[in-house]
C-alpha cells in the first residue's frame, strides 16, 4: 500500500513546537488537547515555567504522558471536555487535531469555555503540491504528515487556511494572529499563504457575539 | 525497628514466597485519646497493619493503602505457607507489579470500626471489660484518617510518596489530602467519589434494616450469644454484592443458567434454582464468617456520611491546599460510584491548579473492577508511571 505520495515536513517536528512555546508567555496556564505524549507540555512546563495539562483519548500516548510527569485526563475531543471548568487555562493548543475532530464548532464552544485564547495548528491542504497531486493523479491527497489513505485516516475534514477563516467568522472567536508555516519556519507576513505554507497557526480568542 | 509485637511466624517456611506477618500497635493509651469528629473520645485503639517491602534510608518510598468497606490490612502474600488465599489485592501489590514493593515500601492497616484486628464494635471495651457492642462511638472517615495518620507517625513516616485507595478507601484517600495536604506527594483514587450519593445510602439502608430486623441482633449485643445475626449480615452482603458488580459482568459470568438442574422445578419450595442465586447465597455465608454485624453497620453509616465539601469546605479549597499530584480512575460500568463523582474531583483540583490525572476505564467488573485481576494490567499502565514520575520527582526535590 502506497501511504506516501509526496513530501511535506513532519508537522510534530520541533519547529511547531517552537512555534507554540513562542506564543505563550511565561506562568499562564495551558492544556493540550490532543497532547500526544506530553511532549510539548513538558517543554512549556519546565522552560516557560507554565501550569499544565493534557487531553489524550489513546491510552498508549496517554501513559507516555504520565511516564513525562505530565497530568493527563482522558477524552474525547468529540464528547465535550466535562473534566475542565470554565476557563481554567489561559491557553488551549489544539495542534494538528482539528481536521480530525466531527464537530470543529461544537469544539471550539468548548475550548473557549475552558480557555481565552486557543493556538491552533491545522494541515493546509491548499499546499499547491497538494493541489497539484490532486489535479494530476486524481485521488485524495495522502502526505507525509498526513500519511492515510482515505478509508483509514482519522482525518475527517480537510481545510485549507482559506477555509479556516471562514469557520472564524462562524465560530465564538476571531483570529488574533496568522502565521503560516513554510519550510521548516513561521512566517509573519507570506505571499500567497494559502498555496505556500503546509500548516499555519492561528492564534484564536474568544469573541463576544450576539447569537442570531 | 518498626516490627514488633508480630506474631512467631510459623515454622514452615519452606516456601520461596516470603510470608507476611500480622502487626499491631495500640494508639491513643492514656492519658491520651482521639477526639471523634462526632465529639466523642475514644482510646486506646489498637491498630492492626502489614507492611511490605523495605523503608529507604531516607524514608522516602512509603505508599498507605486504604481498603474498602469490607477489607483489611492483608494487601498481598500469605500469612502462612498454607494459607488458601493470598491478600485482596495480591494481583496488584508485591515485587514487579502495579505497586511495586521491591521497590516502594506499602503499609496498610485496618480500619478503626473494623473487625479484622482493629479497635471496632467487637473488641473489648476497657471500661466494661465486655465488648463495646452499641457502645461503640459513631466513627466517620476521618476519624478513620486520623487513626491512620497515627499509624504513618508511629512508623516515623513524615510524608508519604502516595496514598491510594478504592470505592471508601478512595474516600480516605481524598480526605488525607484535605486534612494533611502536606503529608503526602500523591494521591491515587479509583471507583471511588467526593461524597456517598442518595442511591448508595439507600443501599446502605437496607443492608442495615437487615441485620437490625435479625431476631439475632439483640440491639447490636450479640456477641454473649451463640446465635450471631447471621441471616440479616448474609442478605446485606448479598445486597451490597450485587451493587458492586455490573448487569453485563453477571450476564455473562451466570446468564439464566440454573444451578445444578437443566431445567426449571416450577417449585416455590426451591429457594436456589439460578447460578446467580447460588452465587449470592455464597457470597452471603462466606461473608458473615470472617465480618462482623456491628462493624458493618457501623462503616456504612461512616460512608453515608462522607462528606468532603461539608467536612472542609468547597472541593477546591479543600483539595487544593495540597501539592500532591492526582491520579483518578473510574469504570464505564461502575453505577455505585459513577465516573461522573470523580469528574467532580478533577474539575475541582483543575480548578485549583493542582496537578491531576484521569481516566475513565472500561471496566468490565462494575464497582468492583478495580479488585479484579483481569483489570491489574490495564490499572498497572497508569499507576506505575504515576507513582514513577512522583518518586523521581520527590529524589531531584
Amino acid at each position: 500500500m502506497c501511504a506516501k505520495r509526496l513530501y511535506m515536513p513532519d508537522p510534530s517536528a520541533a519547529v511547531t513546537d517552537d512555534l507554540l512555546m513562542a506564543q505563550i508567555p511565561r506562568g499562564s496556564r495551558v492544556v493540550d488537547l490532543g497532547c500526544g505524549d506530553g511532549r510539548l507540555l513538558q517543554r512549556v512546563r519546565d522552560d516557560n515555567d507554565c501550569n499544565v495539562l493534557g487531553v489524550e483519548v489513546d491510552i498508549e500516548q496517554m501513559v507516555a504522558a504520565i511516564s513525562r510527569g505530565i497530568p493527563v485526563v482522558r477524552s474525547d475531543l468529540d464528547q465535550g471536555l466535562q473534566a475542565i471548568p470554565d476557563g481554567a487555562f489561559d491557553f488551549a493548543v489544539l495542534s494538528q487535531t482539528l481536521q480530525q475532530v466531527h464537530r470543529p464548532l461544537a469544539l471550539f464552544d468548548e475550548i473557549f469555555r475552558i480557555a481565552r485564547s486557543a493556538l491552533v495548528v491545522v494541515p493546509n491542504f491548499g499546499h499547491w503540491r497538494v493541489r497539484l497531486q490532486v489535479a494530476l493523479s486524481g485521488r485524495a491527497p495522502v502526505t507525509d504528515s498526513l500519511p492515510y489513505e482515505w478509508f483509514e485516516t482519522p482525518n475527517v475534514h480537510f481545510l485549507t487556511m482559506l477555509d479556516f477563516r471562514d469557520l472564524a467568522r462562524r465560530g465564538n472567536f476571531r483570529v488574533v494572529r496568522e502565521l503560516p508555516v513554510i519550510g521548516d519556519r513561521a512566517v509573519d507576513r507570506a505571499w500567497a499563504a494559502n498555496l505556500r505554507a503546509h500548516s499555519a497557526l492561528f492564534v484564536l480568542e474568544r469573541a463576544e457575539r450576539s447569537k442570531t | 525497628m518498626l516490627v514488633e509485637e508480630s506474631p512467631p511466624s510459623d515454622s514452615d517456611e519452606s516456601t520461596d514466597e516470603e510470608l507476611v506477618p500480622r502487626q499491631s500497635v495500640t494508639l491513643f493509651s492514656p492519658p491520651e485519646s482521639l477526639r471523634l469528629e462526632s465529639g466523642k473520645r475514644l482510646g486506646p485503639i489498637t491498630v492492626t497493619y502489614e507492611t511490605y517491602g523495605t523503608l529507604s534510608p531516607e524514608r522516602d518510598n512509603a505508599i498507605f493503602i486504604c481498603h474498602a468497606l469490607t477489607g483489611d490490612a492483608h494487601v498481598a502474600g500469605r500469612h502462612k505457607s498454607n494459607d488458601r488465599k493470598a491478600g485482596w489485592w495480591d494481583g496488584f501489590v508485591g515485587p514487579g507489579k502495579g505497586i511495586d514493593t521491591s521497590r516502594y515500601f506499602v503499609v496498610c492497616a485496618n480500619v478503626l470500626g473494623g473487625c479484622q484486628g482493629t479497635t471496632g464494635p467487637s473488641s473489648l471495651n476497657p471500661a466494661t471489660g465486655r465488648p463495646y457492642g452499641m457502645e461503640f462511638p459513631f466513627i466517620t472517615v476521618a476519624d478513620i484518617v486520623n487513626v491512620h495518620k497515627a499509624v504513618i507517625d508511629h512508623l516515623q513516616i513524615k510524608k508519604l510518596l502516595a496514598v491510594v485507595g478504592g470505592s471508601l478507601g478512595g474516600m480516605e484517600v481524598v480526605g488525607w489530602a484535605a486534612r494533611y495536604p502536606d503529608h503526602l506527594h500523591a494521591a491515587i483514587v479509583l471507583a471511588s467519589a467526593p461524597r456517598l450519593n442518595a442511591q448508595a445510602i439507600a443501599f446502605d439502608k437496607v443492608g442495615r434494616r437487615a441485620i437490625v430486623t435479625d431476631p439475632c441482633f439483640h440491639n447490636g449485643d450479640y456477641y454473649g450469644h451463640p446465635e450471631k445475626p447471621r441471616f440479616g449480615l448474609a442478605l446485606a452482603r448479598m445486597i451490597a454484592h450485587i451493587t458492586y458488580l455490573s448487569e453485563q459482568s453477571i450476564e455473562t459470568k451466570f446468564g439464566r443458567r440454573l444451578q445444578g438442574s437443566v431445567e426449571l422445578a416450577y417449585d416455590l419450595q426451591k429457594e436456589t434454582e439460578f447460578q446467580i442465586e447460588s452465587y449470592l447465597d455464597y457470597q452471603g455465608k462466606r461473608f458473615v464468617d470472617r465480618f462482623d454485624a456491628n462493624s458493618y453497620l457501623a462503616l456504612t453509616r461512616a460512608m453515608d456520611y462522607f462528606d468532603l465539601e461539608a467536612t472542609h469546605g468547597p472541593l477546591q479549597t479543600c483539595l487544593g491546599a495540597t501539592a500532591a499530584r492526582f491520579l483518578l480512575l473510574s469504570f464505564e460500568d461502575d453505577w455505585l460510584f459513577p465516573t461522573a463523582q470523580s469528574r467532580t474531583i478533577v474539575r475541582a483540583l483543575v480548578e485549583a491548579g493542582r496537578e491531576v490525572t484521569f481516566a475513565e476505564l472500561p471496566g468490565g467488573h462494575g464497582h468492583d473492577s478495580f479488585l479484579i485481576d483481569a483489570q491489574f494490567p490495564l490499572l498497572q499502565r497508569f499507576v506505575e508511571p504515576f507513582l514513577d514520575a512522583t518518586y523521581r520527582s520527590v529524589r531531584s526535590e
